[in-house]
C-alpha cells in the first residue's frame, strides 16, 4: 500500500544517519528546503546531480477559461517552477514500480 | 545552484558540523525521496512541493526515424507539483 512521507520522515532518516538530535535533524531538512526555495525565487536553476533539476520559467499572460462554466478569465504573466527528474531517478522509479 | 553549493550553504550556516556530515545529511534527504518514489510512495513537503509517481499506460509508439510502430510498455514516472507557498513566492514583487 502506498503512503505519504513528510518532513518528519526525512528528519527521522537524517537523525538515524548522523548522530544529531531529532530537533536539529528537523532544522537541517528545513534549511535544505529553504535554501533551494530562495535560490529558485531569485531565478536560479537548482541542479542536484543524480536527483533532478528545478528551474523557473516565465509564462506570458493569456486568456484562460473556467472549465466548469466556460467563462473567460485573464491569466496574468507569471513565473512557474518545473522539475526535470534525472535519468537515475526515472530508472529507479520505473524499476521499483514494475508490476 | 548545484548540489555542492547547497552543501556549502548548509555547512556555512552550521559551523559546528563536519563538512562530511553535512554531505551525508543532504545526500540522505535526496536519497530518501527517490527511495520513497521507487516504492510507489508520495513525498509531500508543504510549502515546497510534492513528489509522486504517475502511471503511464502502455501505448503504441513510433520510431521517429523510420516511422515504424513499436509497442511501449506501461511505466511509472516521477512527478513534481510545486507547493502553494513557493508558487506564490515566485510571483511576489
Amino acid at each position: 500500500m502506498s503512503k505519504t512521507l513528510t518532513r518528519m520522515d526525512l528528519s527521522e532518516s537524517v537523525f538515524r544517519e548522523v548522530g544529531l538530535s531529532r530537533n536539529e535533524s528537523a532544522q537541517l531538512v528545513e534549511s535544505v528546503l529553504s535554501h533551494m526555495s530562495d535560490a529558485l525565487v531569485a531565478g536560479e536553476t537548482v541542479k542536484i546531480s543524480s536527483f533532478g533539476t528545478f528551474s523557473v520559467r516565465s509564462k506570458s499572460a493569456r486568456v484562460g477559461r473556467n472549465p466548469k462554466t466556460g467563462d473567460e478569465a485573464p491569466i496574468p504573466a507569471r513565473r512557474v517552477m518545473t522539475f526535470r527528474p534525472s535519468h537515475l531517478m526515472k530508472d529507479r522509479v520505473a524499476d521499483g514500480n514494475k508490476s | 545552484m548545484i548540489r555542492s553549493e547547497l552543501i556549502q550553504k548548509i555547512a556555512d550556516d552550521n559551523p559546528h558540523l563536519y563538512q562530511r556530515d553535512v554531505e551525508r545529511i543532504v545526500n540522505t534527504i535526496f536519497e530518501e525521496i527517490i527511495d520513497a518514489m521507487a516504492k510507489g510512495d508520495r513525498v509531500e513537503l508543504r510549502g515546497f512541493g510534492a513528489f509522486s509517481v504517475k502511471k503511464r499506460d502502455a501505448r503504441m509508439g513510433r520510431n521517429p526515424r523510420t516511422g515504424e510502430s513499436v509497442p511501449v510498455e506501461e511505466k511509472h514516472v516521477p512527478f513534481f507539483k510545486t507547493g502553494k507557498l513557493l508558487r506564490d513566492r515566485l510571483n511576489e514583487e
